[in-house]
């Protein structure tokens, strides 16, 4: 006779209200997002700070760094006047937080422009060419990652290790140079600078210049556009994508070892579907975050490879603003990419803890 | 812009025989045996000879370069449209001013050198003082320390070297004093977090339940097993560091004394002979790729010898 069994010892108990774990639902993600978002608010106020205090420093003062060589004491006196800085400390950080969160950077000295108005306008050269270094990045990096920590100790893996170990000593600007050297000038297969041949100038109304050509119904323009990308964007996209091949490939390892992936290969699922399913799903993850964290080192990393390239995004403006001296350029344009840092790594964090349930437990 | 740590992979848990073993082992020689497991990895091999070669040079360079940085041995030779390239006279060939390109890299290599160490000792020093303050105090200090770092680390790497060079002036002391502050908050963190794991580890607890002061316990306990981390990160900074300066310099951020050639600056000046002389901008870019080469390969077999879970 079979002995009875006792249901209440197989059955996991249902734990009381107050001990179960937060829900999953929309509350809780709101209230994750809020948590991160008021992380936020000292370290932006923290970079005003920052700021304000680094053009204060400025050799001989604000007023001095704006007239350049044209300095006397006297236009140096009326230029505080004019502008408030012999006004109290304090008062002049809260008039420049309240410019500065009206997006007011002040006027740049080379183009008597809004730094703002210059920044927007190059502001879509950059960012194209950054989202062709990080799909270069990304493209390239997870399936070599994946595929080394799969044939992990075989030649594909040694090698994928040492290119991500070259990868990261090779600098942007020498990159650019070979790039340059050896498929525009040496083969001519593509432009060695600028962003469109000049037979095409054409007018470009969102300053996408492959977004623009399709929304004329230009392909050629596109096609024209996208060439001139090529080499910067796989020269910016190289040591993304260094760190991104040996990032997936330590996290497909990690995975590949956990028991899931061991019970999941001992109950019969094909190879594809463990991959898929139990493999990639996890071991992305980390790949996610730390792709996200190269938004920073693409945006400074722009400012040398767009000199190379003579490329007209921020980052070839900001160079010629070092040699101009023109600061409030210098200033807008680390104010806007930090926060545009710091926002991306937000939105990636709360996007891991929108797919990792896991982490908005903590 | 260090490469980011990708963690240490999974490992099996040995058994509890063979981990006292270990642990005795580990205690009476974990330098020794760290050191064991560096000279029998070829990458830390390849890593120590690009270094020694790159320190050599550095230190030889006016007794190795066949001329001084701003000889001209090549000036009645050198046009505008001909710039001689490699020959057995001039190895490296010249420059668009007639010197002798192989004894300017070999010059450069005392700059980079310079710039990579002080600016580490730099960015080390400090950075490593404010996370001991930080990991020795904990509560409220730590917390105003550590998010003055977080704002530091909000800007970009470069671009924060960028706009404390421009500060400072175009001089290769600004150089050096950028890029050691950016790596500030790198140092600071690592220390720091290094510290708090070793103080809540059972054998800080086991000496503080042993009446030790905090003091003692800091210093002699917590402090030297903290270290290992900011060794690594020092020897990977150095390659960093390197490439930053070269950077800065080619964005002309650095002096501009001829007789001080830079690797940086080298390359930036050579931009509009890319087509005709090429190599030019090939040779100051490969001394700038093989030294930072040697710091990384050598930084990363540290890493793994100092530490047997992290696995490259």
């Amino acid at each position: 006779m079979r002995p009875a069994r006792p249901a209440r010892a197989v059955r996991p108990t249902c734990p009381a209200r107050s001990e179960r774990p937060p829900s999953h639902g929309g509350g809780t993600v709101l209230r994750f997002v809020a948590r991160r978002l008021a992380q936020l608010v000292p370290i932006l106020l923290g970079l005003s700070l920052l700021l304000f205090f680094w053009v204060r420093s400025l050799p001989g003062g604000p007023a001095a760094a704006l007239l350049g060589e044209r300095a006397t004491p006297e236009k140096v006196a009326q230029i505080n006047r004019l502008y408030g800085m012999d006004r109290p400390l304090w008062e002049q950080y809260l008039d420049f937080l309240g410019r500065a969160l009206r997006l007011d950077l002040g006027v740049s000295r080379m183009t008597e422009r809004p730094v703002t108005e210059e920044l927007l306008s190059r502001f879509p050269a950059t960012v194209e060419l950054a989202i062709v270094a990080i799909v270069f990045a990304v493209g390239i990096g997870v399936p070599l990652g994946y595929l080394a920590a799969r044939r992990h100790l075989t030649w594909v893996d040694n090698l994928a290790v040492a290119g991500s170990l070259v990868g990261v000593a090779i600098p942007v600007f020498f990159l650019g140079f070979l790039l340059k050297y050896l498929f525009a000038v040496r083969l001519g297969w593509l432009p060695p600078d600028g962003r469109q041949s000049p037979r095409l100038f054409v007018d470009h109304p969102t300053g996408f210049y492959v977004l623009d050509g399709l929304l004329r119904g230009d392909p050629a323009s596109s096609w024209d556009a996208l060439r001139h990308l090529v080499l910067p964007g796989i020269a910016l996209g190289t040591i993304p994508l260094a760190i991104i091949t040996r990032i997936t490939r330590a996290s497909v390892l990690d995975v590949l070892h956990k028991d899931y992936v061991r019970t999941a290969e001992a109950k019969g699922l094909t190879r594809t579907l463990v991959s898929r399913r139990h493999v990639l799903r996890n071991a992305l993850l980390p790949v996610l975050t730390v792709t996200g964290l190269q938004v920073g080192l693409l945006l400074s990393g722009a400012v040398l490879t767009e000199t190379v390239f003579a490329f007209p995004g921020v980052g070839s403006f900001l160079v010629d603003a070092i040699a101009a001296r023109d600061y409030a350029v210098i200033q807008g344009f680390i104010l806007v990419i930090a926060v545009i840092v710091v926002t991306v790594n937000l939105l990636v964090d709360a996007g891991y803890g929108l797919i990792d349930p896991r982490v908005r437990l903590r | 812009m260090s490469p980011v740590d990708p963690g240490p992979p999974a490992q099996q848990a040995p058994p509890p025989g063979a981990e006292r073993a270990g642990t005795q082992r580990a205690g009476a020689s974990l330098g020794r045996d760290a050191w064991r497991r560096l000279c029998r990895d070829p990458v830390a091999v390849v890593g120590a000879v690009l270094v020694l070669v790159f320190v050599a040079v550095a230190l030889l360079a006016p007794v190795l370069a066949p001329y001084g940085p701003t000889d001209t041995p090549g000036k009645d030779v050198v046009t505008p449209t001909n710039v001689p390239g490699p020959s057995s006279e001039y190895w490296l060939g010249l420059d668009n001013l007639g010197r002798d390109e192989l004894s300017r890299i070999l010059h450069g290599a005392r700059q980079s050198l310079v710039v990579g160490v002080v600016s580490l000792l730099f960015g080390a020093l400090t950075g490593s003082a404010i996370g001991l303050v930080a990991g020795s105090f904990g509560g409220w200090v730590d917390n105003l320390v550590m998010r003055l770092m977080d704002v530091m680390l909000a800007v970009p790497g470069l671009l924060f070297a960028i706009g404390l060079a421009a500060l400072l002036g175009h001089s290769l002391t600004s150089v050096m004093i950028a890029v050691g502050t950016v790596n500030v908050p790198v140092f600071a963190r690592l220390l720091r977090g290094s510290m708090l794991t070793q103080r809540s580890a059972d054998y800080a607890m086991a000496i503080t339940s042993l009446g030790v002061r905090r003091r003692a316990l800091i210093w002699h306990h917590v402090l030297p097993n903290s270290l290992s981390p900011v060794i690594v990160q020092g020897t990977l900074t150095l390659a960093t560091a390197i490439i930053d300066a070269a950077g800065l310099a080619f964005l002309g951020l650095s002096g501009t004394d001829p007789a001080v050639p830079e690797w940086g600056r080298m390359l930036a000046e050579t931009q509009r002979f890319l087509s005709s002389a090429p190599h030019l901008a090939i040779f100051p870019g490969l001394a700038i790729v093989l030294a930072a080469l040697g710091f990384t390969l050598l930084g990363e077999s540290l890493r793994e010898a100092l530490d047997p879970t992290y696995r490259r």
